[in-house]
């Protein structure tokens, strides 16, 4: 059974934020969820290399040159700096991550 | 059971003069404006298209749906949730692209499950959408509202994305055909990424031919999606008709366990016979792993999205909470104030799977597992050509029935993930209605790896006995 300072030590770990009842209401699901999946114990993979993804492609590389369907333009930058919540000019503004002495 | 337009209906229509493409994209326009708000199948609509009609065009003319978790340069993506309410797409998805250079109209994008994390479109947070069926019922998910634009004809055919179901399953409760490629087989550039090893982009359509003609337009390598093979893309539509006489069809024993409900079985037997009696060689065959992917599933997929979810921070892009007092609280308050119920749940379940002390015991076991599936697979295939059963456990269930208990909701997938863990491409098409219900049932084609050929063939020819 996964416990409540679990639940939380995750969630902030996961930049969530959770309340009490949120707290115990993740508990109860992840609880019946985890159970379900212990499932998997009972499968012997000694010896059994991982499946990470299914095409079999091995280190795919490209030419390092630019593909030119993304030329930075005006109308380009608006479209993705100017989407930032809190922004000054051509720059996303962020709060200060140093404290003050 | 399917009415209104189908690509070749349109290609003819617009041959011989019956209407025009901006006629026909107004009718279906109109068609939405009125009986949209029944259903909540769309969640935006475009007025008019820039219209590229080539005369050669594949599609051209067609109108159609696109799952909101495609980027359509400047328009609104919400992937069904609140903390993409007000973004705008900077780019056209590689599928959007070969779409419009194949001359097809983009009606509005449809409603799904937040970031596609759910079965039953009851996790937008922009409310459910409907049966068109049954309005008291769920249209399945997570490509619910493409599943019934396409069944009550509000579209010609819409795109959907599969990363453990999310276009068989919602097709099978709306009495479409849904189709979901071979992983590689269709780039993921500019599709919102839930769990990036398994999310495939796929069709929802009226009938085989249409997936088929569909599955073609959008194949292929793509340079901004390096998962993609630059492998050929075999001519389908053309040779749906060839012969599956002596075919070799495998039906897991595991399939018909506990859980399946007695009138989808019937249905399914019922489609297995029908393919007996096309000629098709009908063999018992096994994948002793089926049981344990679901769980296998669970661990992997909530573990990409703790991942992928990262981006959604409240400082470039998307809802921010105002008033935060120190950058921490920005991440936290955005995310908790943005995110729903669902992937707050996936995003602390993967976290936990991947942190410190559990990797090996959950991340690392369930990849192994997965080996152990896809080697189930690659030898059923040895001797079959390829595999069937059913799509979901049960019909569509009410709305508000399975809610409350995630782990109930899971377990509608247990048919479905399989292939997404191989790979594997799979098509669910409709064989009729349950018995008790009287809603549609999927029957499942699942076929090797990047043989989508063979599926097609097999469903087409399927879809035309059970006529």
């Amino acid at each position: 059974m996964i416990t409540n300072e679990e639940i939380r030590r995750i969630a902030s770990l996961a930049r969530v934020k959770i309340d009490e009842k949120d707290e115990k209401k993740f508990q109860k699901d992840l609880g019946s969820i985890l159970e379900y999946i212990e499932k998997l114990n009972e499968v012997d993979t000694t010896g059994v290399e991982p499946l990470y993804q299914t095409t079999g492609l091995v280190d795919s590389f490209r030419s390092d040159e630019s593909r030119g369907e993304f030329k930075m333009d005006e109308s380009l930058n608006e479209k993705l700096i100017g989407q930032a919540p809190n922004k000054e000019d051509r720059f996303i503004k962020v709060k200060s991550i140093l404290n003050k002495r | 059971m399917n009415s209104g337009f189908t690509i070749k209906d349109i290609r003819d229509g617009l041959a011989e003069g019956q209407f025009t493409a901006e006629e026909i994209f107004k009718k279906y326009s109109e068609k939405i404006k009125k009986e949209n708000k029944k259903i909540n199948a769309y969640l935006s609509t475009f007025d008019s298209n820039p219209l590229i009609l080539k005369s050669q065009a594949s599609l051209a003319g067609v109108p159609a749906a696109i799952k909101d978790n495609m980027l359509i340069d400047g328009t609104k993506c919400t992937a069904g949730s609140k903390i993409l309410e007000n973004y705008t797409s900077a780019y056209d998805a590689t599928v959007i692209k070969k779409l419009r250079e194949a001359g097809v109209q983009f009606l509005g994008k449809t409603n799904m499950d937040e970031f596609a994390m759910g079965t039953s479109t009851e996790n937008s947070a922009f409310g459910p959408t409907k049966n068109p069926l049954d309005h008291t019922r769920v249209p399945g998910g997570s490509s619910g509202g493409s599943a019934a634009a396409v069944a009550a004809d509000l579209a010609v055919f819409a795109m959907g994305s599969d990363t453990g179901g999310s276009i068989r399953q919602p097709a099978a409760f709306c009495g479409v055909v849904g189709f979901k490629p071979s992983y590689g087989r269709v780039s993921r550039h500019g599709l919102i990424a839930m769990a990036s090893s398994l999310d495939q982009i796929g069709p929802l359509t009226k009938n085989v031919e249409d997936a088929a003609i569909v599955f073609e337009t959008i194949a292929g390598h793509d340079k901004f999606d390096s998962t993609t093979l630059n492998k050929a893309i075999p001519e389908i539509s053309k040779n749906l008709n060839s012969d599956i006489k002596n075919l070799r069809i495998g039906v897991p024993k595991e399939f018909f366990g506990g859980g399946l409900s007695s009138e989808v079985e019937e249905k399914i037997r019922g489609g297995i016979k029908k393919l007996e009696e096309l000629g098709c060689k009908i063999e018992e065959i096994s994948i002793p792993n089926f049981e344990y992917a679901l769980a296998a599933y669970y661990i992997l997929v909530p573990s990409e999205i703790s991942s992928n979810l990262a981006r959604f921070d409240g400082i470039r892009y998307g809802y921010s909470s105002k008033n935060s007092p120190s950058l921490l609280d920005v991440y936290l308050d955005s995310r908790s104030e943005g995110l729903g119920a669902e992937p707050k749940r996936r995003i602390i379940l993967g976290t936990y799977a991947l942190s410190s002390g559990y990797y090996d015991a959950y991340y690392l076991k369930a990849q192994k597992v997965r080996a152990l599936l896809r080697q189930d697979f690659d030898k059923a295939f040895e001797k079959v050509d390829a595999i069937v059963g059913p799509v979901t456990p049960t019909t569509a269930f009410k709305i508000g029935e399975k809610i409350s208990d995630p782990l109930s909701l899971y377990l509608e997938d247990v048919y479905t993930v399989p292939l997404n863990l191989a790979g594997l491409p799979g098509i669910s098409i409709p064989c009729g209605l349950g018995r008790e219900s009287k809603m549609p049932v999927g029957f499942q084609i699942i076929g090797k790896y990047f043989d989508e050929s063979t599926v097609l063939r097999v469903a087409y020819q399927l879809e035309q006995s059970l006529k």
